[in-house]
C-alpha cells in the first residue's frame, strides 16, 4: 500500500473509527461511576435504536435532521468559520416553517410544501447572515455572535408561542396551532413516522458537494477558507464571501427546523431541540467535513440520539450521556497528534486533517 | 417616570448589578489570564457548568458550603487542565477544544444531576452567607463569592502588570518564539494561566449554585461564560476592564429583571434578550479598536 493511500485510510477511516470507540469506552466509565452497569446501557441503546419495533425507522427520522444540520456546519468550516449557532438557525427555520404552514390553507402539497421550506432556508440564512455580516464588516467573531443569537432565538420562540402571537389559542400548552395538512411532508412508511424529508436530506448531500467542489460560489469558499490572505489576492470578495457562507450555512440549518416541522411535529413545541446546535458540530467534525461523509455521520448520531432515549427510559443512565461520547469523538478527530501519542504511531498523518482550516483564531478582531 | 424610578430603587439596582457580574467577572478575568498567555478559551462557559455541580455536589456530600467552593475551584481547575493539554500539548483548534469542553461539561453534569441529584430528590444545600456593608447606604447584604471577585481584580491585575510571571505570560501571548529564545518555557506558563483561568472560572461557577440558589439546575450557566468572553474582549484583555465590561451586561441582566417586576408593559422574554443583544452588538462595535495578544489562539510548537 502507498504512503499516500495509507494516510489517507488512516485519516478517513482509522480516526472515526477509533474516536467512536473510544467515546463509548469514556461514556461507559461514565455510567460505571455513576453506579449503572454500562453493558445493559449500552444493550438499551443498540434496541432502542435498531432492534426494538419501529426502531429502525425512528433512527432514520432522528438522522434527517442532523444531515441538514451536518452539512450547514461543514459548510461553515470550509470557509474557515464555525458556525456554533445551528441551534438558533433551526428554531428560526422553524418559526419560518410554521408561519408558511399555517398560512394559505388549502393550498396543494406540492406548491405548500416547498414553500414552507423555502421559508424555513429564509429564516435561518437570517439568523446566520447576520453574525457573517458582523465579521465580515466588524471583525465580530462568530463564535460569540451565534451563541448569543441562540439565546435570543429562544426568548423569541418563547415570546412568540407562549400565549404570544403565534400560540394556539385553543390549547393550555405553550405551542403553535398544527399546520395546514397540505403542508405536512407524506410519510414514507405507513405505520411509522418516516416522511419525505430522509429524501430531501439525502439529495442535499450532492447538492453541497456540487455547490462547494463544482461551482465559483464553492471554489471562493474554499479559496477564503484556505487563505484569507490568497483569496484576496485573486480578487475575492472575502466579506462578501463570509456573509454568503453564513447565509447558506444558516439556510440549510433552518430547512433542518422547517422539515422537523413538516415532517415530524406539525407544530411548533416549547422545547423543540434536543440540542441540535452542539450535535452538529460532532456530526460534521466526524464527517470531517465532506458532505458525504455526512451522511453515515448523521445516521450514527441520528442512532445515538434515539437509542439514548429508550436508554434512559428502560436503565436510568441519562440520555445526556450522548454528549459525553459526542466530545470525545470530537476530541480524537480533532487531535491526531494525540491518536498517534496514545496509540504509539510513528506516520505522521497531515494532510486533509486540518478541520478549520483557519488562519488565526482570535476571539476577537481579526481584521 | 418617577413612579418607574422609585420602582427601581438605585441602590438595591447597583447592588444587583455587582452581584450579577460576580460570575461574569470571574470567568472575565479567567479569560483575561489564558488569552494573554495566548490560548484562547471559550471553554469557560463549559468549566463554570462543571464546577457549578461539582461545588453543589461537594457540599450536599459534606455539608460544608466552603468545601463545595474548594471543590469547584479544583474542579475547574481539571477541566481547565484537558483545554490545556489539548491546545498546548496536542495542537488541537483552541475553539475546537473549548467546544469538546463545553459538550463534555453537558454530558457530564447532566448524566450525573439525573444519578446524583434528581433521582435522589435533593433538594438544596442552602446558601453561602452574605456579608452586611455598613458603610454603605441601606447596609446592603452581599455574598461572600462577590466579594472574593472584587478582592481579585487588583490581585490578578497585580500579577499580570507588576510580577515577572506575569511579564513572562504576556511575552507568551505576543510573541513566543521570542519568549523561548529568551528562555522561557512557554508551555509551562501557558499550562499555568489556562489553568488558573480554570481556578477563576470555577469560584464563578461556585457563584450559581452555593450562592445564587443553592441548588443545580441542568445547563444553568445559561451562556455567560460566553458573555464574559465579550467582558474581556469589550475590557481590551485587562482584568479591570473585564470587570467594567461585566457591569455592564450584568446591568442589563438586573435591569430587565427590575422592570418586568416593576410591571413595565413589555414582554419578558424581549427584556431577557437585552444582555445577549448587547453582548453581540458590544463585540461587534467595540472590538475593531481592541487588540487581542498577537499570538492569541495560535498552537506554539516547541523548537527543541
Amino acid at each position: 500500500m502507498s504512503r499516500a493511500l495509507r494516510q489517507r485510510l488512516f485519516a478517513a477511516v482509522f480516526i472515526p473509527v477509533i474516536s467512536v470507540a473510544c467515546g463509548f469506552v469514556v461514556a461507559g466509565v461514565a455510567v460505571v461511576i455513576t453506579g449503572s452497569d454500562p453493558l445493559a446501557a449500552f444493550t438499551a441503546l443498540f434496541q432502542g435504536a435498531f432492534t426494538n419495533p419501529r426502531a429502525f425507522p425512528e433512527t432514520l427520522v432522528a438522522m434527517t435532521p442532523y444531515v441538514f444540520l451536518g452539512l450547514a456546519v461543514a459548510l461553515g468550516f470550509r470557509a474557515g468559520l464555525f458556525n456554533i449557532g445551528a441551534e438558533g438557525q433551526f428554531y428560526l427555520g422553524a418559526i419560518f416553517g410554521v408561519l408558511a404552514g399555517n398560512s394559505l390553507p388549502g393550498t396543494p402539497g406540492i406548491i405548500h410544501i416547498p414553500l414552507a421550506l423555502a421559508f424555513g432556508m429564509l429564516g435561518g440564512f437570517i439568523w446566520a447572515a447576520v453574525p457573517g455580516l458582523l465579521k465580515a464588516r466588524f471583525g465580530a467573531h462568530e463564535v460569540i455572535t451565534t451563541i448569543m443569537l441562540n439565546y435570543v432565538a429562544f426568548q423569541l420562540t418563547d415570546f412568540l408561542i407562549n400565549k404570544g402571537p403565534m400560540s394556539d389559542p385553543h390549547s393550555t400548552a405553550p405551542r403553535t396551532p398544527f399546520i395546514d395538512p397540505g403542508a405536512q411532508l407524506p410519510i414514507l412508511l405507513s405505520g411509522s413516522r418516516l416522511h419525505l424529508g430522509l429524501i430531501l436530506a439525502v439529495i442535499a448531500v450532492p447538492i453541497v458537494w456540487f455547490l462547494l467542489e463544482r461551482t465559483t460560489i464553492g471554489f471562493r469558499i474554499r479559496t477564503v477558507g484556505f487563505s484569507q490572505g490568497a483569496a484576496r489576492a485573486a480578487g475575492i470578495s472575502v466579506a462578501w464571501t463570509l456573509v454568503l457562507t453564513m447565509g447558506i450555512s444558516g439556510a440549510l440549518a433552518g430547512l433542518a427546523g422547517a422539515d422537523e416541522i413538516l415532517g415530524v411535529s406539525h407544530y411548533m413545541p416549547a422545547s423543540f431541540s434536543v440540542g441540535y446546535g452542539f450535535d452538529s458540530i460532532a456530526v460534521a467534525l466526524l464527517a470531517r467535513s465532506n458532505p458525504w461523509a455526512i451522511l453515515p455521520s448523521a445516521f450514527l448520531f441520528g442512532a445515538m440520539r434515539n437509542g439514548a432515549a429508550f436508554m434512559q427510559l428502560q436503565t436510568q443512565v441519562s440520555s445526556d450521556l450522548i454528549s459525553i461520547v459526542q466530545a470525545i469523538v470530537i476530541m480524537f478527530v480533532a487531535a491526531p497528534v494525540m491518536v498517534r501519542w496514545i496509540f504509539r504511531l510513528r506516520e505522521v498523518p497531515v494532510g486533509g486533517l486540518q478541520i478549520t482550516q483557519r488562519e488565526t483564531t482570535g476571539v476577537s478582531s481579526e481584521t | 417616570m418617577s413612579d418607574l424610578l422609585s420602582h427601581l430603587d438605585i441602590a438595591g439596582f447597583i447592588i444587583a448589578t455587582l452581584v450579577a457580574a460576580t460570575p461574569l467577572v470571574l470567568a472575565g478575568m479567567g479569560g483575561v489570564m489564558s488569552e494573554r498567555s495566548g490560548v484562547v478559551n471559550i471553554a469557560l462557559e463549559g468549566i463554570m457548568l462543571t464546577s457549578a455541580f461539582a461545588g453543589y455536589a461537594a457540599a450536599v456530600a459534606t455539608h460544608n458550603l466552603y468545601l463545595g467552593v474548594v471543590v469547584a475551584i479544583i474542579a475547574g481547575m481539571l477541566i481547565a487542565a484537558l483545554h490545556a493539554v489539548l491546545s498546548i500539548q496536542f495542537l488541537v483548534d483552541q475553539i475546537v477544544s473549548g467546544t469538546v469542553i463545553n459538550i463534555l461539561a453537558i454530558g457530564i453534569t447532566g448524566s450525573f444531576y439525573r444519578t446524583y441529584i434528581q433521582n435522589a430528590e435533593l433538594s438544596g444545600t442552602g446558601v453561602l452567607p452574605a456579608l452586611r456593608l455598613t458603610f454603605l447606604p441601606n447596609a446592603p447584604f452581599v455574598g461572600v463569592i462577590t466579594i472574593a471577585a472584587l478582592v481579585l481584580i487588583p490581585v490578578v491585575h497585580f500579577v499580570l502588570f507588576r510580577t515577572v510571571f506575569g511579564l513572562r505570560t504576556r511575552a507568551c501571548g505576543e510573541h513566543p518564539l521570542a519568549a523561548e529564545t529568551a528562555g522561557i518555557n512557554v508551555y509551562f506558563v501557558r499550562y499555568m494561566n489556562v489553568i488558573l483561568s480554570g481556578a477563576l472560572a470555577g469560584l464563578g461557577g461556585a457563584y450559581f449554585t452555593l450562592q445564587q440558589i443553592g441548588n443545580f439546575l441542568p445547563n444553568m450557566t445559561g451562556g455567560r461564560g460566553f458573555i464574559a468572553l465579550a467582558a474581556m474582549i469589550f475590557g481590551k484583555w485587562t482584568p479591570i476592564g473585564a470587570f467594567l465590561a461585566s457591569l455592564l451586561f450584568a446591568g442589563a441582566d438586573a435591569l430587565s429583571g427590575r422592570l418586568q417586576i416593576s410591571g413595565v408593559n413589555l414582554p419578558y422574554q424581549i427584556l431577557g434578550m437585552l444582555p445577549y443583544v448587547l453582548t453581540i452588538v458590544v463585540v461587534a462595535g467595540a472590538v475593531g479598536r481592541a487588540v487581542a495578544p498577537a499570538a492569541d489562539g495560535k498552537p506554539f510548537k516547541k523548537r527543541n
